[in-house]
């Protein structure tokens, strides 16, 4: 079996902070194929976003660090070189960010911050530059694209900026995308454009794409398989069926059921939503045992002392819970 | 409708925009443009809609954060719009707010217990300080909050604390009426069903109406009791809860419940996607003001402005297709449950 | 949830790999010195102001001499050990005149400091709440900040006579206007804050709202600029001074002192030098603890991650 497109093992990013060393992530491992769209989620500071920030080397060191190896294409972009990396980044792996106003270039026009990636990777003269921004912005669905290039970020709409920063992101056709909340910060029927989008492009493009995301929903509807995380560490991974039909871990199951699920006045499933109580621990104090415990309710003394290691709980199906039931694996 | 502790009819509020050499009014925004609605004691009602639907500015009328443009606002009998700002002062008691926000929501500078004693003090609710300092623990309780924390500083707690710190002020005038703001969209899921739980709960425990302010349908459905439905400044479609999620009756209701993604992988449900942007409420469209995105739009809808009127009983839609015959008309029948894969 | 037969123990369980540490432990000192620590700017232009006080008030102790004292037969001695900093042209000893030199030009900048940011403030928070005051506050202010405030306190100074205390008038005058419309801006913006909106539905009236919610969360921003005006009006003194339109030739001033070794600058350096040396270590340290407390108060500049 070929390596998959990207290996992610034992990932690190810790930050120094007056108060302390910040273990944003620490210890993460995970591998993306081809084609593949995998959903990292979590709440805010889980280090979801730093996991994909790391992954593009886009992490100031110092004051933060990073440790483990990214191998990509079986190159490892923890050792490369700043120009190396520089040739990935945008080309090889491209990124989308979460707000669209301040990823984008106020002063440039939209075709000029499209066709700058593709003069910079590819060699294009100015001239093809502008008729591949031009094509692109086609293909990510934005009406009179020929007259678009020459707009400026202020003259376009949310959910405009944000096709503009994905016409950008596949402007050199990246093997993968990261993808940091692409639609957080847009309205619910221009969200479901920007989906609708996305899950024609993967067809169409064929990159594989890592989605970060803390919105349930939208990770139902793109995702293949979906990692957990939870104060810097993967607390369970599985394709998108099985992890919303069976979550093993305490965690992903608390998760799910603080959810409201849309329509449940008509099916008649309308019950309190399902608390997760007290809060995130600090991630500046070593924690003994399982991260989780401090706030799960099935958390027993050695769940307190002994972290749990990540066990195939059914086939492709992990979790690092030393209580979750275990189907018969095939040895 | 009798028993109705706030009624809000016609509201208008258009924002001059100034501009030009002498800073003359150049143009409107027409944020709310002509907005009625009541809510009965004890009820919720949820106004939800996109950014930029006014619905946020519905709800800073009535608690008259700005002199409204035209309408009225009537608290439990008395107009209120009207007031001037001494005459109000006592009254704004019986509506109290929770807003978004829960870090720029809190004076950095005052500890919890001068945060809740605030409106305790202007209000004089409390006979003596011994009366004081009850009243703010028991509002710690309320909303499950250590009472030793009262001495804390804001930036000592998360923002699901700070937000129960926020509903605990709110409840600190002993209201009639609490308009949450986007209340719970900025916390965390698993904060957020804390907070949806503790309104909940308190809701039922204090017999409070609740102007539930919201982009978010899922738990707009979750909470509420009637739903009214914005869009550019004016409400499409009311309804209650059941009502509206069955059997949509405005275009744009319909979109919205598709477009929300559920958390169920491989769910099979009619999607209508929307074409474009929301126009600017600076220069809304002529007709209906959802022509241009309705995929169901005709001629008449780009001339008349459809009236919102009763189509069924308690349910109110805004819409020309109601004129036609059902079997033209594609918001006939019930088909909430095809749109939210509720099955 | 358990419901295997073998109950999980600490021997059959898998345990997880612990990772190591990649960045050494941050040694977290707290209280005054930690903070001290964290804070390298505040601490060294702390210390350096507080320096130029203790001289300030010292002065008579640290081996000086009567700074007016003149003495013809004594004229502009190289630095000795009877004269550290040399003799002026009448004989005056310029260590001890560059010493009670510092009272003039802290009392100058301490003063304006404080004038113009009461005074600032005031109209600030009048401009900010105020929309029929803010219109005509705000063109005045414009006017007089496009003089530029050096020029304004000549003129200035020019209708009345030199005296410690019309410096401070005339330079305040010049350097309000700045804080004015400092503090307009902060108050416009903490009025859109949701707390300001929470404290109206709260029945808060607004002299309250102002005193309450308002006013403390300016002080901020003034304290920055206030050690930003204590430099400049240390600056515009000196240039008062040297120019003979500020405080008077009998009080020793860096300003007069200067001036006073102006004539003679290129065989006597030394009359210059030292009060100009002292000027700019108060001015820079000065800056630095405003830079420092910027950094410090300004939550934007928090290094938090």
């Amino acid at each position: 079996m070929p390596e998959p497109l990207l290996v992610v093992e034992n990932l690190q990013t810790h930050f120094r902070t007056p108060d302390g060393v910040n273990r944003a992530v620490d210890g993460i491992s995970f591998h993306v194929d081809a084609g593949e769209t995998i959903a990292v989620v979590g709440e805010s500071g889980c280090g979801k976003s730093v996991t994909a920030m790391s992954m593009l080397r886009l992490i100031p060191e110092p004051p933060g660090k990073i440790a483990g190896s990214i191998r990509f294409q079986g190159r490892d972009l923890l050792t490369m070189t700043d120009r190396e990396m520089r040739a990935i980044r945008g080309n090889d792996i491209s990124m989308i960010f979460q707000e669209p106003m301040t990823s984008l270039n106020p002063v440039l026009n939209v075709g000029r911050q499209i066709g700058e990636t593709l003069r910079l990777h590819q060699g294009l003269s100015a001239r093809d530059a502008e008729a591949k921004a031009v094509e692109m912005l086609t293909l990510v669905g934005i009406p009179a694209p020929g007259r678009r290039v020459r707009e400026y970020p202020h003259q376009l709409s949310g959910g405009m900026r944000q096709r503009v920063m994905i016409a950008i992101a596949l402007a050199c056709n990246p093997k993968l995308l990261i993808a940091d909340e692409p639609t957080t910060a847009l309205d619910v029927t221009i969200q479901a454009q920007i989906l609708d989008l996305m899950r024609d492009l993967k067809h169409r493009v064929g990159a594989a794409i890592v989605l970060i995301t803390h919105d349930l929903g939208v990770v139902a509807e793109v995702a293949e398989r979906v990692i957990v995380m939870y104060a810097g560490k993967k607390v369970e991974e599985a394709p998108v069926g099985q992890l919303f039909r069976n979550p093993r871990h305490p965690y992903t199951q608390g998760l799910l059921g603080s959810v409201p699920k849309l329509g449940s006045s008509l099916t008649g499933t309308e019950t309190r939503l399902a608390e997760i109580p007290g809060l995130v621990p600090s991630l500046k104090s070593k924690i003994p045992g399982c991260v989780f415990a401090s706030r799960c309710t099935y958390a027993t003394d050695l769940c307190r002392k002994v972290a749990p290691a990540l066990e195939e709980k059914a086939p492709h199906h992990v979790a690092a819970c030393h209580y979750a039931i275990r189907e018969a694996v095939a040895a | 409708m009798s028993g109705a502790i706030l009624e809000v009819s016609d509201l208008k509020k258009h924002f001059p925009i100034h501009g030009g050499f002498f800073g003359g009014t150049t143009a409107h925004v027409y944020a709310v443009d002509g907005v009625s609605f009541s809510i009965a004691k004890g009820e919720t009602l949820s106004l939800v809609g996109e950014s930029g639907c006014g619905k946020s500015t519905v709800g800073k009328a009535i608690l008259r954060l700005f002199d409204i443009t035209a309408g009225q606002v009537v608290l439990d009998g008395t107009r209120i719009d009207t007031m001037t700002a001494s005459t109000l002062r006592p009254i704004r008691r019986r509506i109290q707010v929770v807003f978004q926000d829960p870090f720029s929501s809190l004076n950095p500078r005052m500890r919890v217990r001068d945060i809740l004693a605030e409106p305790i003090r202007n209000f004089g609710m409390a006979k003596n300080r011994a009366d004081l300092e009850e009243r703010v623990a028991l509002l710690m309780d309320k909303v499950r909050l250590p009472r030793d924390a009262v001495n804390r500083w804001p930036h000592e707690f998360s923002g699901g604390q700070r937000q129960r710190i926020c509903i605990a002020r709110a409840l600190a005038a002993e209201p009639d009426i609490i308009i949450c703001d986007e209340a719970v969209s900025a916390l965390d899921v698993s904060v957020k069903a804390q907070i949806v739980n503790l309104l909940q709960d308190l809701q039922k425990e204090l017999g409070l109406a609740m102007l539930f302010i919201s982009h978010d349908l899922a738990i707009v459905e979750h909470m509420t009791h009637r739903v009214a439905v914005m869009y550019l400044g004016k409400i499409v479609e009311v309804a209650t809860k059941r009502d509206l999620f069955s059997a949509p009756k405005h275009p744009y209701t319909e979109a919205l419940l598709s477009a929300v993604p559920v958390p169920m992988p491989g769910a099979q449900r009619e999607r209508i996607i929307l074409k474009g942007d929301v126009p600017s409420p600076i220069n809304p469209p002529q007709g209906c003001r959802f022509h241009t995105r309705c995929p169901y739009a005709f001629d008449r809808c780009r001339k008349d402005e459809p009236a919102l009127r009763q189509t069924e009983a308690g349910h109110w839609s805004a819409c020309h297709l109601h004129d036609r015959p059902d079997a033209e008309n594609p918001l006939a029948g019930a088909k909430g449950a095809d749109l939210i894969a509720a099955h | 949830m358990a419901s295997s037969t073998i109950l999980p123990t600490e021997a059959n369980v898998a345990v997880a790999v612990p990772m190591p540490d990649i960045l050494p432990p941050v040694k977290q000192r707290r209280g005054f010195f930690g903070f001290l620590r964290r804070n390298p700017t505040i601490t060294i232009g702390a210390s350096l102001v507080l320096l130029m006080v203790a001289i300030a008030l010292f002065a008579p102790f640290l081996f000086t001499r009567d700074p007016t004292a003149l003495a013809p037969a004594l004229r502009t001695r190289e630095p000795s050990a009877q004269f550290w900093f040399g003799s002026d042209m009448l004989g005056r000893d310029v260590y001890s005149r560059v010493l009670y030199g510092t009272r003039v030009s802290l009392t100058v900048g301490f003063s304006v400091a404080i004038c113009a940011s009461l005074i600032g403030l005031t109209i600030g928070l009048i401009s900010g709440f105020i929309r029929a005051a803010d219109a005509v506050i705000m063109r005045i202010m414009d006017g007089m900040m496009s003089i530029p405030s050096i020029l304004l306190a000549i003129a200035l100074m020019a209708l009345t006579r030199g005296s410690v205390g019309n410096v401070i008038l005339a330079i305040t005058i010049a350097d309000f206007p700045r804080v004015a419309r400092l503090v307009r801006g902060v108050v416009l913006s903490l009025r859109e804050q949701p707390y300001v909106d929470a404290a109206v539905a709260a029945g808060t009236r607004t002299p309250v709202i102002i005193l309450r919610h308002i006013l403390p969360n300016t002080l901020a921003p003034l304290t920055v600029q206030a050690t930003y005006i204590c430099a400049s009006a240390m600056i515009a003194e000196a240039i008062l001074s040297f120019i003979g339109a500020g405080t008077p030739p009998i009080i020793p001033s860096w300003g007069n002192i200067m001036a006073e070794g102006r004539a003679l600058w290129q065989v006597k350096p030394y009359i210059v030098f030292f009060p100009a040396i002292f000027l700019s270590i108060t001015v820079l340290a000065v800056n630095l603890l405003g830079d420092g407390l910027r950094d410090a108060l300004d939550p934007r500049m928090a290094k938090r991650v």
